[in-house]
């Protein structure tokens, strides 16, 4: 089966909702709402942005995308293949073509492991490669993320954080992917840092040519990476835009509110609005549109309908009664 | 500065502390001033000092290890770091506060809101316990919390971060200080919140006329809205420093420059940042001379120029290998440290 328009990954209608006990001593169980109906393509070779607040499932849909967490409902397709339900050696031979880089490079990496493990790990699990081609393989890659030769014989802890990372992004792309998901990759890095990283992304992207969902909840760097960026809302998206258009003229209140509240050091002139309340718990997300108490355009229908993803201006898709 | 008697006058603080692999210098000779009603954003990245500056203005690094080798924290006219340990303990809290970064973390998980922020007038026997409760409420209410009755009888854990934000700046501003030291006030929370706190900060400058503020932050983008003036810092001391719109228009130090540079996101979709090579050294091996010069672009230039054979005596680069720059006045009021700089905008005056 085909996923119809081509794109590289595309998620469909997906739900998660994940079980918590109303308190430590409680039998009644909850549904943390983290995923409530999301659909989003990301296409060969390109870098969705997925950008959101704390809570907001970003996170999670970057699991699921990787079939890292089972959704409850919805599909999956990778390369125009229903990878949903796949498993074993099938979903193995998948998974070789997918990858994550994670936040925190001083919890992902195995202390344990000297960095040209870590780095040939995933060619040695696929058997691709002698134990001495592997060595020579991991010297390289590690050369071509920026760091020494004689990095792949030390252990994570003797690297500071950027390094780390690189370690990071060289294990990821040692497999040659076609979808890398980066969560948050340089949240825990300084701004100097942040920009290296950036920059090896980019260049590594245009070499291998792989597609990047990349969730952050920093809009700047959202801006700098992405061709298309999707905003999440407490399990649900608000808009999905090409980046220059979306950082442009933001339709949707909460993405024009976002914007508003970033300093953005010169650049596009900015609105003033500062979103009153705080962001509702995904346990009990509220009724109708999930923005609705925090939005100043909103009215009597928001409380009770929730609105759907369309088109509103070519190419644009918002979720709101107003745009 | 600007005045003659500034509310707060740092000048040549050197800390270091003493660990198991020997003396570590974390601020090598501070100075700043802050005048009444100014807010001073103190930026950096991590493990520069800024925090470490924080601190010692209050007093509050433990020692040891940490220990005060140089310097003077002139406040009013006193200096704090020679005070005993009882009027120091009056200072804070009534003249000097301090929010944190991570209010939970701040915050007395057993204690309720209420009890926190009344204890701050019993603790200073500033009045009794009813009148206390009463005005911890009102503080409460000016600082935006929903509800305040309620929250007064609840405790941290049963807030959200932006509240107990809010909790830690009522407390904070309960003595009416003269000066408000924020480290990070907002660097733990989501920008729609951020905004907020950002927004609430900026009510309470201006109600509280006279309260100067220390903003600490690694976020540009918070000090350009939020700052008066700016002071960047690298490695325990201070690169440049200059009021705000001038810093972002007419960066001097290399270090700035490339920090602004750095920045992602100023317009969509251009290639590469302009990223400032190398990292920050470790402060347990910090090199002789200008702690910037193996990163510097300026000096990497004159390097290279060197080895062209076009510069014979290398007397730029040595002079940021031998010594460490002084802060030098570009501008009235913009000062920065580099011998680059200082050669090449300054040559004549000397």
């Amino acid at each position: 089966m085909n996923g119809g328009n081509g794109a590289l990954l595309s998620l469909e209608n997906i739900y998660k909702h994940f079980p918590v006990r109303r308190s430590f001593f409680s039998r009644e169980m909850l549904k943390v709402h983290a995923i409530d109906g999301v659909s989003l393509d990301v296409p060969r070779g390109k870098t969705v942005g997925l950008v959101g607040e704390s809570g907001c499932g970003k996170t999670t849909l970057g699991r699921v995308a990787l079939r890292l967490i089972p959704p409850d409902a919805g599909c999956i397709r990778f390369g125009g293949r229903d990878i949903t339900h796949m498993s074993g050696e099938e979903l193995r031979r998948t998974r070789r073509m997918m990858q994550i880089i994670f936040q925190d490079p001083y919890s992902s990496l195995n202390p344990r492991m000297r960095v040209r493990d870590i780095v040939g790990e995933g060619w040695f699990v696929h058997g691709m490669g002698s134990r001495r081609e592997i060595r020579e393989k991991a010297a390289r890659l590690l050369l071509r993320v920026g760091l020494s030769a004689d990095a792949a014989d030390k252990y994570p802890h003797e690297f500071s954080g950027g390094q780390r990372q690189r370690i990071g992004i060289a294990r990821a792309i040692a497999l040659s992917p076609e979808l890398v998901v980066a969560d948050e990759p340089v949240s825990a890095l300084d701004v100097s840092v942040q920009a290296q990283i950036l920059n090896l992304m980019k260049d590594i992207q245009e070499e291998y040519g792989m597609a990047y969902l990349f969730v952050s909840h920093d809009l700047r760097v959202i801006r700098h990476v992405s061709d298309t960026v999707a905003v999440m809302y407490l399990g649900k998206l608000m808009e999905v835009s090409p980046a220059e258009e979306l950082f442009r003229r933001p339709l949707h209140p909460y993405t024009r509110s976002l914007l508003a509240a970033v300093p953005m050091l010169g650049g596009a002139p900015q609105e003033k609005i500062v979103l009153r309340g705080e962001i509702p718990s995904p346990i009990a997300p509220p009724p109708g549109c999930r923005f609705h108490t925090r939005c100043f355009m909103a009215q009597k229908v928001c409380e009770e309908i929730c609105p759907l993803l369309r088109e509103s201006a070519p190419g644009r898709l918002t979720a709101c009664h107003f745009v | 500065m600007k005045m003659a008697e500034p509310l707060l006058a740092v000048s040549g603080l050197k800390i270091a502390f003493r660990t198991e692999h020997g003396v570590l210098r974390a601020l090598f000779g501070v100075s700043f001033s802050l005048a009444a009603g100014e807010t001073l954003g103190l930026v950096g990245e991590s493990g520069c000092g800024k925090t470490v500056t924080a601190l010692s203005i209050l007093r509050l690094l433990p020692s040891p290890p940490a220990l005060v080798e140089e310097g003077r924290v002139g406040f009013r006219g006193r200096d704090l770091l020679s005070l005993s340990e009882e009027k120091m303990c009056a200072v804070r809290g009534k003249e000097i506060s301090m929010i944190f970064q991570e209010p939970m973390t701040s915050l007395n998980p057993v204690l309720t809101i209420g009890e926190q922020v009344a204890e701050v007038y019993t603790a200073h026997g500033t009045c009794g316990k009813a009148e206390a409760a009463e005005r911890a409420q009102e503080w409460l209410r000016r600082v935006k919390m929903p509800d305040p009755p309620r929250r007064m009888r609840e405790y941290p854990h049963q807030m959200s971060g932006g509240m107990r934000q809010r909790a830690m700046i009522a407390m904070a501003l309960a003595l009416e200080p003269s000066l408000l030291i924020a480290d990070e006030p907002t660097t733990a929370l989501d920008v729609t919140i951020q905004a907020q706190i950002l927004e609430l900060l900026k009510d309470m400058r201006e109600q509280e006329r006279k309260m100067a503020i220390l903003l600490i932050t690694h976020d540009l983008g918070v000090v350009h809205e939020f700052a008066d003036r700016v002071a960047i810092m690298y490695l325990g001391r201070i690169a440049e420093i200059a009021n705000t719109p001038d810093l972002f228009a007419d960066p001097i130090h290399p270090y700035t420059q490339g920090l602004l540079r750095s920045l992602p996101g100023r317009t969509v979709g251009e290639k590469r940042l302009p990223s400032i090579p190398g990292t920050v050294p470790d402060l347990h091996a910090i090199p002789p001379g200008c702690p910037f010069a193996d990163r510097c672009p300026f000096r990497q230039k004159a390097l290279e120029r060197f080895r062209a054979g076009e510069t014979p005596g290398g007397d730029e680069l040595s002079v940021c290998d031998r010594v460490d720059p002084p802060l030098e006045e570009y501008a009235p009021g913009h000062l920065a440290a580099c011998h680059y700089q200082k050669a090449r905008r300054l040559g004549g005056r000397e």
